[in-house]
């Protein structure tokens, strides 16, 4: 191997070792930018933040109503009750409008957890938006607690005619101390 | 492999270890091959021994041999080993032996980075075959590491992360290696659009591995920190998404597909003609084809997860892309076809195995391309359908095209002609057993039998019993091949240096077997044709 052989391989070879460094960080910063992504498409059910100022603004469609239905889950290992106060309701779009949920701790020690939502259909994700929310904040329950919470939300009219029915759904995991969520 | 150490005639460094220091210090392109084609033969061996496994136990319904977990080990690390220990170190193995003597080159650009390659290999399928003895099994949750399954692993949890890390830096030290060989190595008049495409279709694949096999590494780091260090990448409890890790593991997955089979490509490409006797049709469309294959193989990952929930835009996206894969495959089966046409062909087992892979891995082709089709994909998705799919294009494919390889360029590595009579028995049982083995899984599949299931219902009875009967015969018939490789290396007829009568490239004008140091002064660059393979 002579010297300029020498020289162009460890030229090619620092290239491509930044590549290679490089496609790690790309693989680490698919992270945020898949966020990115199912925010503003509304996928994986990702629901919106709103404050309360911003519902009046909107224009009401008064002859117009969809219907929102409310599922709860816990996780395995999390020794909770669960429930929404009525499964179902019908909801004026643009009007702010409240739900209340019940969450009783079974186990004889306090325990901390966390609800994750989501919505369904995707398509109607970013159109459903909340004022207030349980899972804003992490809930700490005392042994035999029984806890109701509020969550105030608006469904936005600029929703899509053809969507009649939305789901929100709850998962209350037992909180991870890094956790965030919104 | 004694021969070929007794040719060397070093004149720069003096004195050589012997005996296994020479095995674990050599830096010569020639011994590091060999030391990666003979750990990829262990390898599959290790590999196949865990699918005879697999196929007892689905031989007949119920549960007879193996308990579920331990059927669900057998699966994930059969292909573990397959993908990762079997063919990658093999077609790196094939590099090293080929690419210096096919460009005119003395040896490797990096010859120390080659040994560390080569030597962190047999550490990380220790550390990967000891979790067979662990508390709470070897990993079982499938090869590509789904949380939140993947994280109920038990103690072998973090060796399986590791081994991973340990594979995917051999192969990119393989990668770069290469890249820079024959960037810079090439001896004078080897002009790129002059290479043999074997060494096109590998410097190919050695971007693929630079820029794909760190994304797995950062996936499987994340899945370490979500485990022992509290962040929630893939936990939805603190926010992540477990859906996430296939869109990232599968970035890195599909590219991943095309590092097993480019190589095969090229391979094919430098039999057929040999065979044929004839240039290859078509060698620039060979190499643009290929680089389009590798473009298009980032873009479409999201088709081995159509049934996750993705809007239609994404659906319809995924869906032409992967279709789109087949323009670029097309022209190099076509290639193949013309190449023959109108040919003066002889059946060697070479050409054998090479036939077999034109006519088989284009029956996986085809079934991919069923695959592909989003909505058909919502039935055949996780079924037998898919296991049918990926190993006619793996077995019949990748194995297929190194088998070829193999035979090709046995005698030039050792010297000796191989047993043909034997050899040839070994092509006709392969790829009788293999047909055996895998084309009835196309039709439990579209049945709708389950992969990844220890157990089935009765209706899929027949079907499996006949693989199982096809599996036994594909993995005795393999044994054949080491009884070759052993026979070749004892001794024989003594090979020509051009070996087969239509052999064009640098390579063959090289002595059988060619000097432990070759091209130490660069090849005159009138013997450097091109072009014709």
């Amino acid at each position: 191997m002579n010297a300029s052989q020498k020289k162009a391989n460890s030229k090619t070879v620092r290239f491509l070792l930044l590549a290679t460094v490089l496609m790690f960080g790309f693989g680490y910063s698919l992270v945020p930018l898949y966020d990115v992504f199912c925010e503003i498409t509304g996928l994986n059910g990702k629901t919106g933040r709103i404050v309360s100022a911003d519902v009046e603004s909107k224009e009401l469609y008064d002859d117009r109503l969809v219907e929102v239905e409310f599922v709860t889950s816990v996780s395995a290992d999390l020794p909770w009750d669960f429930e929404p106060t009525v499964e179902k309701m019908l909801v004026r779009p643009g009007v702010e409008t409240r739900a209340d949920f019940i969450v009783k701790n079974n186990a004889n020690y306090t325990l901390v957890g966390n609800a994750v939502p989501s919505v369904a259909p995707n398509a109607a994700a970013k159109f459903f938006n909340k004022t207030e929310c349980f899972c804003f904040t992490k809930q700490s329950l005392e042994p035999d607690q029984t806890l109701t919470m509020p969550v105030l939300f608006v469904v936005d009219p600029d929703l899509p005619q053809e969507v009649k029915l939305l789901t929100l759904g709850y998962t209350f995991f037992e909180s991870l101390d890094l956790a965030s969520v919104d | 492999m004694s021969e070929v150490a007794t040719h060397h005639h070093d004149d720069h460094h003096g004195a050589h270890p012997t005996g296994i220091m020479r095995w674990l210090t050599t830096t010569n392109h020639k011994d590091i091959g060999t030391l990666y084609l003979l750990f990829s033969l262990m390898m599959f061996f290790i590999g196949g021994t865990m699918a005879m496994i697999i196929r007892l136990e689905l031989f007949q319904p119920g549960l007879q041999f193996v308990d579920p977990q331990f059927y669900n080990s057998m699966v994930t690390m059969h292909a573990l080993i397959m993908i990762f220990g079997a063919v990658m170190p093999a077609w790196t193995g094939f590099a090293n032996w080929m690419i210096p003597m096919m460009i005119g080159a003395p040896d490797m650009a990096l010859p120390r980075l080659n040994n560390w390659s080569f030597w962190i290999l047999p550490f990380a399928f220790t550390m990967l075959l000891s979790t067979l003895f662990m508390p709470g099994g070897a990993p079982a949750g499938g090869w590509t590491m789904y949380p939140p399954l993947v994280l109920q692993t038990g103690d072998a949890f973090p060796f399986l992360i590791f081994a991973v890390h340990f594979m995917g830096a051999s192969s990119i030290a393989g990668a770069i290696n290469v890249v820079a060989t024959v960037f810079n190595m090439r001896a004078p008049g080897m002009t790129l659009m002059k290479l043999p495409l074997f060494v096109w279709t590998w410097i190919i694949t050695g971007f693929l591995l630079i820029a794909s096999i760190p994304v797995l590494a950062g996936a499987v780091t994340m899945l370490l920190t979500d485990k022992f260090f509290g962040t929630a990448f893939f936990s939805a409890a603190g926010g992540g998404d477990p859906v996430m890790f296939q869109h990232i593991f599968w970035f890195f997955g599909h590219p991943e597909v095309y590092i097993l089979i480019l190589p095969a490509f090229g391979i094919v490409s430098a039999i057929i003609p040999t065979f044929a006797r004839k240039p290859l049709f078509g060698y620039s469309s060979m190499v643009y084809a290929t680089g389009a294959i590798a473009f298009l193989s980032f873009i479409v990952w999201a088709h081995h997860m159509f049934t996750v929930g993705m809007p239609l835009a994404g659906e319809l996206f995924f869906m032409y892309t992967t279709v789109l894969i087949a323009v670029p495959t097309g022209v190099k089966v076509f290639n193949w076809v013309a190449t023959m046409w109108q040919s003066s062909m002889t059946f060697e087992t070479p050409m054998l195995f090479a036939l077999g892979f034109v006519i088989l891995f284009t029956i996986g082709g085809f079934s991919g391309l069923m695959l592909g089709v989003t909505p058909v994909d919502f039935q055949y998705h996780d079924t037998y359908f898919v296991v049918a799919h990926f190993h006619y294009v793996l077995v019949t494919g990748a194995v297929f095209a190194l088998m070829a390889g193999a035979y090709f360029w046995m005698p030039k590595w050792t010297g000796h002609m191989y047993d043909e009579t034997l050899a040839k028995w070994h092509f006709w049982l392969s790829v009788i057993s293999v047909n055996v083995l895998f084309f009835p899984q196309h039709f439990l599949g579209l049945a709708g039998m389950p992969r990844r299931i220890p157990d089935y219902a009765v209706q899929f009875a027949d079907f499996n019993m006949v693989s199982s009967i096809g599996g036994l015969g594909y993995g005795i018939s393999q044994i054949l091949f080491v009884i070759i490789v052993v026979k070749c290396v004892r001794g024989g007829e003594k090979a020509t240096d051009e070996v087969w009568e239509g052999a064009q490239g640098l390579e063959w004008t090289l002595s059988s077997p060619p000097p432990y140091h070759s091209f130490t002064e660069a090849p005159d660059p009138e013997s450097i044709t091109g072009g014709h393979r």
